[in-house]
């Protein structure tokens, strides 16, 4: 079994008002010089292979067809 | 003409559409689920109704797209069947690939319920052709994530292409989208996404009429 965790954020130019809120929020908490910041999720998922070649394939496929839009996000796959 | 009405669970606008389509074609229209893979192929033009289909998980309108029934609406799209997504159908069109742009979360972080004034920008499409070009017409919007965005080449490529057919006027953008884009059709013209919700704004009972004519064009043609 391979564990592998697909981060999705969003692109670079994309703006996140999600992101702009926390940014807000945080300087309100009393958190000064936080800027940038961008919110993005995270998938940890369990595949039932030992084979680390098509598993890589397998998440680029999953992350290119639903779990990311490659619109507005990009992903990164890291596997354990 | 014939139409045809996509369910999905988490849709609560079907049944607005489906009594909007009935009372202005005179014939209601046939209903798909989201496991059918055909849709019948006397249709003329499918609808996906607004709401929350899959209650927004992921994305707004991701999990629909990757529905058996959205192949057999890209198969009738790429026919020339008309297509019109409005709200979550919006998001579900885009998802899908079938309109390009991404809806992201509203500019101001809230869900918006209220009355906008569009400008309809483009009169020739199936549409919008009974509409006259820059007429102001009302429609009420009711989302969260209705904030249109295309990255730069995108956007210049479907406003030089005519395919921006909606534009919030008169500093009513409700939720940050792109020079004001509320709707858009695809490049062959046959395919519309848009925000507003015209099926809302159809009778008197409404308090305004001003959504008909985008129904009765895409229908070509008016209950007796």
């Amino acid at each position: 079994m391979i564990k592998a965790r697909v981060t999705v954020t969003l692109k670079n130019g994309v703006l996140d008002p999600q992101g702009k809120a926390i940014e807000g929020a945080l300087g309100a908490l009393g958190f000064d010089g936080v800027g940038h910041v961008r919110q993005g999720k995270v998938f940890d998922l369990e595949l039932q292979t030992d084979d680390r070649t098509k598993a890589e394939s397998d998440l680029k496929a999953m992350c290119d067809k639903l779990l990311a839009n490659t619109v507005i996000e990009d992903y990164a796959i890291e596997m354990a | 003409m014939k139409s045809a009405v996509i369910i999905l669970p988490g849709l609560n606008r079907d049944r607005d559409m489906i009594a909007a389509l009935t009372k202005i074609s005179g014939t209601p229209p046939v209903t798909v689920w989201q496991t059918e893979t055909t849709i019948p192929a006397d249709v003329d033009l499918i609808v996906i109704p607004g709401g929350f289909s899959y209650g927004d998980y992921l994305r707004c309108g991701a999990i629909a797209a990757r529905m058996p029934v959205m192949q057999a609406v890209r198969d009738a799209a790429a026919r020339g069947t008309r297509v019109i997504g409005v709200c979550n159908g919006f998001q579900i069109l885009l998802e899908a690939g079938l309109l390009p742009g991404a809806l992201m979360r509203n500019a101001s972080l809230k869900f918006v319920c209220r009355e906008v004034k569009l400008e309809v920008v483009n009169t020739e499409t199936a549409f919008t052709s009974l509409y006259t070009k820059g007429q102001i017409i009302r429609c009420p919007v009711a989302h969260h994530d209705g904030n249109f965005f295309a990255d730069p080449d995108t956007l210049a490529r479907i406003e030089g292409q005519g395919q921006v057919v909606f534009r919030y006027a008169e500093g009513t953008n409700p939720n940050g989208s792109l020079n004001d884009i509320a709707g858009l059709v695809n490049e062959s013209g046959n395919v519309l996404g848009l925000m507003p919700h015209p099926e809302n704004l159809i009778e008197s009972a409404h308090g305004g009429a001003d959504g008909r004519p985008l129904f009765e064009a895409a229908l070509g043609a008016v209950a007796a």
